[in-house]
């Protein structure tokens, strides 16, 4: 009995031990519950991002880049068909191999097969790897030929940039290239960078980057946990960048770029009312098609070391003393604050008796001297020592405030292309400021006739010459087509002169702000004289390029001639007064020339500049002339054109 | 003499039909049929080799499970001792003829089966502290003597295990062996000192585990250590059971499993791949039929006589939770990653036959719930 009772007792136990454990067990089941929760509801919006981060995995597409278009709609950059290799990294067994191989087929050679490796080192292992992104028919037919002994070889119909017009356009539009480093730090390129997309490097390309590049398209794949695709869930498209049309008109540009041939210069047109940029070559010139893939070094050193510096956009990068072209607004500052009477008479005795001035002896450019002169004659006939006169009455101060009122001393394209450069237009505080000396009038002097510390660029004279030319009314000088300008309104009321006048009419010889398509004069008549003394130049007996003139009233323009000095003229120079060609490359003066056209109803101005082309009335004049024909003959075009018949294009 | 002790009871077969607990049955067909839908779905919905070898051995060791059920409770009783020897010397075998994979000796080719004779010891020892423990007099179990020696049987197998290595069954092993002491009824001062004294050589313990063990526990503290490496099964089991919601992301859907970023999806983290496809809902439901048949499994020890057939239900259902709560558990990354399958889902025969031949003596128990059996 007492066995039975132990057994009771143990069976007892082990049921209570039993019930405990079953109580533990619950318990932890409900951990299990509560975990379960957590993970499956709580957070399980955390889990499926993560989840489908896993699974999904994204493939940018490049995207089209916006064309470029001229005035006329002329396509000045687009998008060609081209051939390319790529391979997908991931579906290569042995990357060496398959390397080899594709360096037989297209004949890679030892240089470019290291690049391909390299390469490969920046790329995941999903990534695609562009072996070629300008292969020749001949090339793309070999590969598709032996694709099946080529794994991972991907043969792509791609598009890639192309600049029909080439050498004519690369200093306005530039060109592309591969994304630098720094150029995926700018944030219109990082937020739309896709591997392999080309983008800006110069120009309008660079400059308008942002609307040129458009949205890339996302490919989104299902992948696994090796990275392998294993379907297409989404294909986002991309977007092509948005079109840009240039103010230029590419016939007048190739035509002014021909003039440039051989020579290193610019030609600058503009429209004296719209401000818009009709032509600007630069000269010597380079093919930016060259640099879509990728320039070879060969090219480059050519490009780089050319002595003629084809980098170098010369209309707006290039700083050169505008010489005698800066003596129209000389005068006009002169005549505006009343400085002298243009009936005053100077007279002009050639070599043998300069100019002086506390004992510094200032020539005239004629050896023999113009004889007695008066205002419109020394404009004419550009007459230093009338105008060092003139200098030395006027200050470099009054002659500054009016040279910054008409577009010389600052960027003429605002931030359009960032090798622009704002030339420098001296005055009094200037010198303070910079060179912490001060002024010597010996330098106001020179400063008359466009020498000494003055820079200015070739697109800055002609901005000049066509705010001269229509009246002396700001202008807003542009590139980029501007819709939002109407500019039939903008003629209308410069040429009625309906604008406003804020000013008392003494404040216009004050250092004041004018906003766009205001007067700047302060009497009407001293800007009628000064283009009437460059019609005189011009049209003129005597007139400095009364050579390249039209008699045709239609083609009848007024010009300023300019020969920039680029060093000091000695005694020597002027004893053995040598020819233009038997002077050293490197010391002979840049020619100038400004002018505006027609006479009769200005509508376009223009500069050119030679540099060491000699003379402005032997080098640059005919040029402009027989530019100035090419832009009257298309006017008729450009105005149906741009007022909506677009039929004649 | 023998006959003497064991006080049989006749039954006809009709008794043993009706006292057969069908609804036992019914659960095991239940997670049965689940295992061959979740094992199917690792395939990526392809018939193919680990879903017909699943259903083949499902079928094989269901068979074994029924005809085994028939064998007298006492039959297990006489011969748990040999069953206890049998375990060890298989284990012995693997240590010196064992076949390896992936770094660990644990397998004996059997030509038609890999045997994984820990899987095996498992039951063994349950079978065997059940059967120490029936003839124990309450009054006596608390003596050293009676201490002492169970625990030199469990240490032996669980430190052969060990030396394969498997951390993991040699802890399933030792948490059910202690279960049984437990029910027994040892003095619960033993278990609160045992307990303590684990604690402080923990240090120590972790000085001497292997480094791909060490790196395990570390991981688990903080999965992110190395998100590719150690943390990766984890990571990737959380991201998969956490994204499969309340509904689940629907049979042969789940991305995780399918895009085999899942590790191990048809062994240790089946229960993944299910929890991904059929969200919180399929786990709960999941749960519970496990819940139920360990609630079937002690109810059968509720209704035996013999003490032997209370302490190996009552085991056995604790070895269950073991082996369901360890799982689960590790692959919501409750705690670390130790190789531990799902009963009966998981693929893999070892395993599922020594479930199989568990739940036989289970349901013998219950067929022969009256019997009697001899404390002397």
């Amino acid at each position: 009995m007492l066995s039975r009772g132990r057994n009771i007792e143990k069976g007892r136990v082990i049921t209570r031990r039993m019930f405990i454990l079953a109580a533990a067990k619950i318990l932890l089941f409900a951990g299990i519950s509560s975990r379960l929760y957590n993970l499956q509801i709580s957070d399980r919006e955390k889990y499926e991002i993560l989840s489908d981060k896993n699974r999904i995995r994204e493939w940018k597409t490049p995207p089209q880049r916006g064309i470029i278009l001229d005035n006329f709609n002329k396509v000045l950059a687009s998008n060609d068909r081209v051939f390319q290799l790529h391979l997908i990294l991931d579906e290569i067994k042995d990357f060496d191999v398959t390397v080899f191989k594709i360096k037989n087929l297209i004949g890679l050679d030892k240089f470019q097969v290291k690049k391909l490796y390299k390469k490969r080192e920046r790329l995941k292992s999903w990534d695609t790897l562009v072996v070629s992104d300008n292969l020749s028919w001949e090339q793309f037919s070999k590969i598709n030929l032996y694709l099946h002994e080529l794994e991972g070889a991907k043969p792509v119909l791609s598009t890639s940039r192309f600049y029909p017009y080439a050498n004519d356009l690369v200093h306005i539009v530039g060109y592309v290239g591969d994304a630098s480093l720094k150029d995926i730090e700018k944030p219109e390129i990082k937020e739309n960078f896709v591997p392999g997309l080309k983008v800006g490097k110069y120009g309008i390309e660079s400059s308008q980057e942002q609307h040129l590049i458009g949205k890339y398209g996302i490919k989104r794949y299902e992948v696994n946990a090796s990275g392998k695709r294993i379907s297409q869930i989404d294909y986002i498209k991309e977007l092509q960048g948005s079109k840009i049309n240039l103010t230029i008109d590419i016939e007048i540009q190739k035509y002014a770029q021909e003039l440039l041939k051989g020579k290193a210069g610019s030609i600058c047109a503009m429209d004296i009312y719209t401000g818009e940029v009709v032509a600007m070559a630069s000269s010597p010139t380079y093919d930016p098609n060259k640099f879509t893939h990728g320039i070879n070094q060969k090219d480059w050193k050519e490009i780089r070391e050319n002595p003629l510096k084809p980098l170098v956009n010369k209309s707006i990068a290039g700083l050169y003393s505008p010489g005698s072209t800066f003596k129209p607004l000389v005068a006009l500052a002169a005549l505006e604050y009343g400085i002298l009477d243009p009936e005053k008479i100077v007279r002009c005795k050639g070599h043998k008796h300069p100019y002086e001035l506390y004992g510094v002896k200032y020539h005239c450019w004629k050896k023999e001297g113009h004889g007695y002169m008066k205002l419109r004659n020394a404009i004419k006939q550009s007459c230093d020592i009338y105008f060092y006169e003139m200098a030395r009455l006027l200050g470099v101060d009054r002659l500054s405030t009016i040279a910054k009122r008409y577009g010389l001393g600052s960027h003429v394209l605002g931030d359009i292309y960032n090798d622009e450069k704002n030339g420098l237009v001296p005055n009094t505080k200037w010198k303070r400021n910079a060179l912490e000396q001060s002024w010597y009038l010996g330098e106001t002097v020179i400063n008359g006739i466009g020498q000494g510390y003055i820079q200015t660029t070739p697109l800055q004279l002609c901005l000049m010459t066509a705010q001269m030319a229509n009246g002396g009314y700001k202008i807003k000088p542009h590139i980029l087509k501007d819709d939002t300008i109407n500019y039939q309104d903008v003629i209308n009321k410069i040429k009625l002169g309906q604008s406003n006048y804020p000013f008392h009419e003494r404040n216009y010889l004050d250092d004041i702000d004018i906003s766009y398509y205001q007067r700047m004069y302060h009497k009407k008549s001293n800007i009628n004289f000064v283009l009437d003394a460059m019609f005189g130049s011009t049209n003129e007996r005597y007139g400095t390029s009364f050579r390249s003139r039209y008699d045709d009233p239609k083609y009848q323009f007024a010009g300023k001639t300019g020969t920039s000095q680029v060093r000091r003229i000695t005694e020597l120079d002027r004893e053995l007064d040598l020819d233009t060609e038997q002077i050293e490359y490197k010391k002979r003066d840049h020619a100038l020339y400004i002018a505006f056209a027609p006479y009769r109803d200005p509508r376009y101005s223009i500069s050119v500049l030679i540099e060491h082309g000699g003379s402005g009335s032997k080098a640059a004049a005919p040029l402009a002339s027989k530019l100035i024909k090419k832009i009257i003959d298309r006017h008729k075009l450009r105005e149906q054109f741009n007022n909506g018949d677009t039929s004649l294009a | 003499m023998l006959r003497e002790r064991i006080q049989a009871t006749n039954y006809s077969f009709f008794d043993k039909l009706k006292s057969i607990d069908y609804l036992l049955i019914l659960l095991i067909i239940a997670i049965g049929a689940i295992s061959v839908f979740a094992i199917y779905s690792t395939e990526g919905g392809k018939f193919s080799f680990y879903t017909k070898n699943h259903i083949l051995r499902l079928s094989l060791f269901f068979s074994l499970f029924l005809v085994l059920s028939f064998v007298r409770v006492s039959t297990w009783y006489k011969n748990a001792y040999i069953f206890y020897v049998i375990g060890l010397v298989l284990l012995l075998v693997v240590l010196f003829f064992g076949i390896s994979a992936s770094g660990a000796t644990r397998w004996i080719n059997l030509y038609f089966l890999n045997l994984q004779p820990s899987e095996l010891m498992k039951i063994a020892v349950i079978v065997c502290f059940a059967r120490y423990y029936h003839r124990i007099q309450s009054s006596d179990i608390q003596s050293y003597k009676f201490l002492i020696q169970p625990i030199i049987l469990l240490i032996i197998p669980c430190y052969l295990v060990i030396q394969q290595p498997d951390l993991g069954t040699s802890i399933l092993i030792a948490g059910s062996g202690i279960a049984i002491i437990w029910l027994a009824g040892i003095n619960i001062k033993y278990f609160v000192y045992s307990g303590l004294l684990l604690l402080v050589s923990l240090p120590f313990a972790i000085s001497i585990l292997k480094p791909y063990q060490k790196s395990r526990i570390l991981t688990f503290f903080n999965p992110d250590r190395d998100p590719l490496g150690a943390g990766y099964q984890i990571i990737q089991s959380k991201i998969a059971i956490g994204s499969g919601g309340f509904f689940g992301k629907g049979y042969l859907k789940g991305t995780q499993s399918y895009l085999e970023f899942l590790p191990e999806k048809h062994t240790d983290f089946i229960f993944t791949l299910f929890s991904e496809e059929f969200g919180f809902l399929g786990s709960i439901i999941l749960l519970f039929l496990y819940i139920l048949l360990i609630y079937r499994i002690i109810n059968v020890g509720l209704v035996s006589r013999s003490f032997f057939a209370k302490l190996y239900c009552f085991g056995f259902a604790t070895a269950i939770f073991l082996y369901v709560f360890v799982n689960i558990a590790m692959v919501l990354g409750m705690l670390p990653i130790v190789g531990a399958p799902l009963p009966i889902m998981s693929y893999g025969g070892s395993s599922l036959l020594s479930i199989m031949l568990g739940l036989s003596i289970v349901m013998s128990c219950k067929i022969y719930n009256q019997e009697q059996i001899s404390v002397y």
